[in-house]
């Protein structure tokens, strides 16, 4: 009898037909025969242009070095990428997931930006026993109190933003800050974490105001007024604001010359894409934290000059985040055998990863957090520009020991 | 205090630039332009298409150019639908804020262009208690310079006579002698070259993105109603208010939900207790 059903699962398998869901028997076979990945992220809105599209292609790049480096050894011979645009919606990130993980077969999903639908997903992941790589999103929660066995957390969050800008900012003689943040989930984390940093470095945050978000006048000059005015004085300002937001604020900065009034500016959050549409001397001289940068040596520029042709653009730090994650899941699907989920959890936990994307990378198994180094970085005047899209100086490379926040009591997976 | 209640005054104008057409196009021909977002955002992507340096001419030569289309546009599809109910035009015109913005997703993509301050507008100008951008001031100049005009020509002119003639009476201007469908179209253009004058003005001090009219609008449909729906006046002052309602809410409280919901607050408020509007007549039976 149970030879039978041996047979039958072997022949399920050969078959191609995943009805079954995943077949651990015989511990070197793939379901479906094949190993899918589902890039679940902003395709059209104010994300799109971060990771997008192009991180689609980031992984496919993935997916080429995996299969040039195993030739005809390489375990994953068949490798799908399935793609969804989320809107940036909770409630359609959620379904979506589940459906790329049922319908599509999906074996891992990638990206995920906008912290509340990263949140619905990670749900998705543990209810389905999936593996889930989110990049994009800045929420702690997610190897927090919203952590769970089938989610790692790769790129960044507020606490590395706020360690590495708030801290190295205060530390250079800025002591007193003005904070202003979108009144959203992640304005407002951003804030707790950067006047945490900011106090633990010895400065001092001197006011703090939630702006409208959405803010649908685009409109930041109360709060750019008031800057000035605040007694004591602030030495910087401090935006949480993102995407087109971000690109408002910091015009309407120059715009009230705030910098020749003596409050500087920093920023929560940012990518190389708003720097590109802001123009680098919109925000020369800023301090942002980074958490890969594509000319900062010649194994990342390689991988930038590739993903260059493929793309017309230079890719941000979640390009290269849904890269490393790929080539990572793959690497552990080689080294098993398997696309077995609970096998590539057990197998990652732990685990000390080295990439173009993981400097020092980790994969801690207490809470799934993803750490490797980080980087401070100063945008450069366009008199400093030498060559397109090389808009920024990366002052110092921050230890990833020191870039990630100790494991959280609130996660248990 | 003084320069919260000047950056609201500057906040409004603005607003009232954008409400201006809104109001014009309402008043004179009954039809709830939406796309009035869109051709806001096509003014600021217009401004861009002649770069920088040209700032100038984009200031006349945009919104001549946009006025055009939306004559074309009233030609062809919005008096098609004026004979029906109102709703068809509102859809007419959403639909139409949907295919413009996606055209300029697909040319520019979705993330913000840059746009510098045009020269000699890049400095401050000093008020004695407080320093003010002077691209801003300009700003404030030249809406209050339209929206006086606007409100000069139609109300105080021969030709804004006819205008209101023309909308109000149609068959009884008709039987007078006028010569009813010349006027009506030049009306919806000019309504609309002003939604892009706003939007050229927009774009050295806002993100210049294909959703920035989108999200512009719905404030502006607020204040247009507290304004009353086709009072060129009540939409101009309604805006001011608004602006400096706003700019005091975001400088002396802690929440943003407060500025966020005001308008809609003052909205609510407003039409119960003049259902239309501050300074809006009452429907006139036709």
């Amino acid at each position: 009898m149970r030879k039978i059903a041996l047979l039958c699962g072997v022949a399920l398998v050969a078959a191609g037909c995943g009805g079954g869901g995943p077949s651990t028997s015989g511990g070197g076979k793939l379901s479906d025969d094949k190993v899918v990945f589902g890039v679940l992220n902003d395709q059209s809105g104010v994300y799109a242009q971060l990771s997008g599209k192009n991180s689609i292609k980031a992984v496919e790049l993935a997916i080429a070095d995996y299969k040039a480096k195993y030739g005809d050894k390489a375990v994953a011979k068949n490798i799908v990428v399935e793609a969804a645009d989320h809107q940036n919606k909770p409630d359609v990130a959620n379904a979506k997931a589940a459906e790329l993980y049922d319908r599509k077969a999906v074996d891992a999903i990638l990206d995920v930006p906008t912290s509340s639908a990263a949140l619905k997903v990670a749900d998705v992941a543990k209810e389905k026993k999936k593996l889930y790589f989110n990049i994009t999103a800045a929420t702690m929660d997610l190897t927090g109190k919203s952590c769970n066995k089938y989610t790692f957390h790769y790129a960044y969050d507020t606490y590395m933003l706020a360690n590495g800008t708030g801290k190295t900012v205060t530390d250079q003689g800025a002591k007193s800050w003005y904070l202003v943040y979108p009144d959203y989930l992640f304005g407002q984390d951003m804030t707790a974490s950067f006047e945490a940093a900011v106090t633990k470095a010895g400065g001092k945050v001197v006011a703090k105001d939630p702006a409208p978000f959405p803010n649908a006048s685009g409109d930041f000059s109360t709060y750019l007024l008031k800057a000035p005015n605040l007694n004591p004085k602030p030495d910087v300002l401090g935006t949480m604001q993102a995407g087109a937001e971000l690109v408002a604020l910091v015009k309407q900065y120059n715009e009230f010359k705030l910098r020749e009034k003596g409050v500087g500016l920093a920023v929560g959050l940012m990518f190389l894409t708003d720097i590109h549409s802001l123009t680098p001397d919109a925000l020369a001289g800023t301090t942002y934290t980074d958490a890969w940068y594509w000319n900062y040596d010649l194994r990342n520029r390689e991988f930038a000059d590739r993903f260059f042709q493929a793309t017309g653009t230079r890719p941000t730090f979640a390009h290269a985040a849904n890269y490393s994650a790929a080539l990572q899941y793959l690497e552990a699907v080689q080294a098993n055998g398997t696309d077995d989920a609970d096998t590539i959890v057990k197998y990652l936990e732990g685990r000390t990863v080295e990439d173009v994307f993981l400097r020092s990378g980790k994969i801690r198994a207490e809470d799934h957090r993803v750490v490797h180094d980080a980087y401070l970085a100063k945008v450069r005047s366009s008199k400093e520009v030498k060559e397109p899209w090389d808009y920024v100086d990366v002052l110092k490379t921050i230890p990833a020991a020191d870039a990630f926040r100790a494991p959280s009591a609130d996660c248990k997976l | 205090m003084l320069q919260h209640v000047f950056n609201g005054l500057v906040g409004g104008s603005f607003l009232a630039l954008v409400a201006l057409g809104l109001a014009v196009i309402f008043g004179m021909l009954r039809v709830v332009n939406f796309a009035h977002g869109a051709i806001y955002m096509l003014g600021a992507f217009g401004a861009l298409a002649l770069t920088g340096e040209a700032f100038w001419a984009a200031l006349v030569v945009v919104p001549v150019g946009l006025g055009l289309l939306g004559m074309v546009l009233e030609r062809t599809v919005v008096n098609r639908l004026a004979r029906l109910d109102p709703l068809y035009n509102f859809l007419l015109t959403f639909g139409l804020t949907l295919v413009l913005q996606d055209l300029v997703k697909w040319r520019y993509g979705v993330q913000s262009s840059p746009y510098p301050t045009p020269a000699g507008l890049g400095g401050s100008v000093d008020f004695g208690l407080f320093d003010f951008p002077a691209y801003r001031v300009f700003v404030l100049v030249v809406a209050a310079i339209v929206c006086f005009g606007v409100w000069f020509l139609l109300s105080r002119t021969r030709l804004g006579l006819i205008v209101r003639a023309c909308t109000e009476r149609p068959e009884l201007s008709a039987a007078l002698g006028v010569n009813v469908g010349r006027w009506v179209t030049p009306v919806f253009g000019f309504g609309v070259a002003l939604a892009g004058l706003a939007g050229v003005l927009a774009a050295p001090m806002r993100a210049v993105h294909p959703l920035m009219g989108a999200d512009l609008i719905i404030v502006v449909f607020a204040v247009v109603v507290i304004g009353g729906l086709g009072s060129i006046f009540g939409s101009v002052a309604a805006a001011f208010a608004i602006g400096v309602l706003q700019a005091l809410s975001e400088a002396y409280l802690d929440s943003a939900l407060v500025s966020q919901i005001l308008v809609y607050v003052v909205m609510a408020a407003v039409l119960l207790w003049r259902p239309s509007g501050l300074f809006g007549r009452e429907e006139s039976p036709a």
